[in-house]
């Protein structure tokens, strides 16, 4: 995946002709690509900026570069950094989780059983209910008085309000969520290993466990890293279905990053302060990610 | 030959408890949309409803916040899902017809833009529409909906381009068709079943999309579904219950049917090829 291979050898090839169908291509191009950049990457730039004023929400508010300021400001805020560690406790957590439970359910319909099909289509409806949806539904599961969980367990915990219990309890909802892109995705990706080297390990003597390990799992690798990671960036992001679910509460044990950053936005009107917030957690992102993805490149050399 | 029952057993045990994890809060939505305001009341919360009744349906049908709020919904995605198609179909022809560096940053953009987190698109959004006098109205939310739709729609479209051989519409400029005439009359009719895919996938994305609509929309009076019904239940709790159940399952079927139409291809190819991409 060289970036400038391609290109190289297009413009060696036929000179003339090509330089004047790049022309072509840029002008034709051009009206095609503004709206996209005006729309998309614009306001992107534009907050990324932002990060860097004191922007407020009032409507003729003077806003100035204060440069690293807000930086500093969030780095000494004791409650970002309580709303970092939960969005991280959230994130880590329903993506680990996400992914055990989403192999095992991949494994599961990779073989021939009965109720498979049955199976393949309960496991797409998550992803097929708006997120908002999803947060209700659960409150009617986790409702203290009128919530079945509680009738079914006997208990009388208030799920979604209780200082211990509720991360616990949203991430569960999180986990539910996000189980069928993942699964889809392992399974995608359990049907590419070829047969033939699972059979050559049974005929070697390999065990289940062993030909999981020694040949499946390396097979699955890339898959793994790219859904694991792009749940990961979901996660820290996440806002709809919490805010549904707890609206950050109780005393802020479920507000999320992004729930935070919404408050100092649109309740406090701190725009700067809250888009600083949006390109710190990028940056842990991408800090996350890197490492992440580099240690794989590492181990598969 | 024991060893290999058992195996089975717990198979199908594990496949049991995965069914019962994902099935139970479904059933139990559906059970609470089938239960009476009085058997909600009554707090004694049992799977089957002692008197199943379809009447919260009708009543989620009553509610003039409901029905108001699904119509502007589907006016906001309607829109939304044109003009982001209308928008991403030339780009998306033109990177890929012609690839080249611009090809990959585009893509490479589509991807980066998956990981930064809607904070930063949502607050210059917010100043701008302020700026021009939409926000708390609907064309303001639409515009919205495009932005935070067009990478995605972009890739998708693309790809279906890519999917029409160039040598088709090479052939039809040969035959003395200009090269627009050869774009009508060849390559339009191609991608059809692309645009339409593109259109529905915009139009649920803006159907179910809950964080812009909030932060847009502050009146009631011009509330999208999502936002009327996380404010549903109110004051009056317990008993709105039903209704907000029966309406929540009416808002889900949009997505429920464009999932049902699209879900063979979900299980095989699309994901899996968007993941190696």
């Amino acid at each position: 995946m060289t970036l400038t291979a391609p290109r190289a050898a297009g413009t060696r090839r036929r000179p003339a002709q090509g330089r004047s169908r790049a022309r072509e291509t840029f002008l034709l191009l051009l009206p095609a690509l503004v709206p996209v950049l005006v729309l998309s990457v614009g306001p992107l730039v534009y907050g990324i900026l932002l990060a860097f004023t004191d922007a407020r929400s009032g409507r003729n508010t003077e806003t100035s570069f204060v440069g690293l300021a807000n930086f500093g400001d969030l780095l000494a805020d004791g409650d970002f950094w309580e709303s970092f560690r939960i969005g991280m406790v959230w994130a880590v957590s329903v993506t680990v989780l996400q992914f055990l439970a989403s192999l095992g359910l991949a494994l599961l319909l990779n073989q021939d059983l009965r109720l498979r099909g049955f199976a393949r289509v309960l496991a797409l409806v998550p992803w097929a209910m708006p997120p908002v949806v999803i947060g209700l539904m659960w409150r009617l599961v986790y409702h203290p008085d009128a919530g079945i969980l509680n009738a079914v367990l006997g208990t009388d915990v208030d799920w979604l309000n209780d200082f211990s219990v509720a991360l616990p309890a949203v991430i569960v909802v999180g986990v539910w969520m996000g189980m069928p892109q993942t699964t889809v995705v392992l399974l995608a990706g359990l049907q590419n290993v070829p047969k033939e080297l699972h059979e050559a390990a049974g005929v070697d003597g390999a065990g289940v466990w062993r030909r999981f390990r020694s040949v499946t799992l390396p097979q699955l690798r890339p898959v793994i890293v790219a859904i694991t990671s792009l749940d990961f960036v979901w996660n820290i992001n996440q806002f709809s279905l919490v805010y549904v679910l707890t609206q950050g509460g109780p005393g802020g044990r479920t507000r999320l990053p992004m729930l935070f950053a919404y408050e100092e936005a649109f309740r406090y009107g701190f725009f700067g302060y809250a888009a600083t917030l949006g390109v710190a957690i990028t940056i842990v992102v991408l800090a996350v990610l890197g490492l992440y993805l580099w240690r794989q490149m590492r181990e598969v050399d | 030959m024991g060893g290999r029952t058992v195996r089975t057993a717990l198979k199908y045990l594990a496949l049991l408890g995965y069914v019962v994890f994902l099935a139970f809060p479904l059933a139990w939505l559906l059970s609470t949309a089938l239960k009476t305001p009085q058997e909600m009341a009554s707090l004694d919360p049992t799977w089957i409803p002692r008197d199943p009744t379809l009447a919260n349906f009708a009543d989620a049908f009553g509610e003039q916040d409901l029905v108001g709020s699904a119509t502007r919904s589907l006016a906001v995605a309607l829109a939304s899902a044109v003009i982001t198609v209308l928008v991403a179909l030339p780009a998306a022809y033109a990177l890929a017809r012609y690839r080249g560096a611009l090809n990959k940053v585009a893509i490479g953009w589509v991807l980066v833009s998956q990981v930064f987190p809607v904070i930063l698109i949502i607050i210059p959004l917010f100043m701008v529409l302020r700026g021009l006098d939409l926000v708390n109205t609907l064309p303001g939310l639409a515009l919205v909906h495009v932005t935070f739709t067009l990478p995605f729609a972009l890739w998708m479209l693309q790809g279906y381009v890519r999917a029409v051989p160039r040598e088709l519409e090479e052939a039809a400029a040969v035959d003395g068709a200009g090269r627009l005439r050869a774009l009508a009359a060849v390559v339009a009719p191609l991608l059809v079943p692309g645009v339409v895919a593109t259109l529905l996938f915009a139009f649920i994305s803006s159907w179910n999309e809950f964080l812009f609509a909030l932060v847009v929309l502050k009146d009631p009076e011009v509330a999208t579904l999502p936002l009327t019904l996380v404010k549903f239940t109110g004051p009056e709790g317990v008993v709105r219950l039903g209704p907000l159940a029966a309406a929540s399952l009416l808002a889900t079927i949009p997505s429920l049917a464009f999932f049902a139409v699209i879900q063979r291809r979900l299980r095989s190819g699309l994901m899996a090829g968007a993941v190696k991409g």
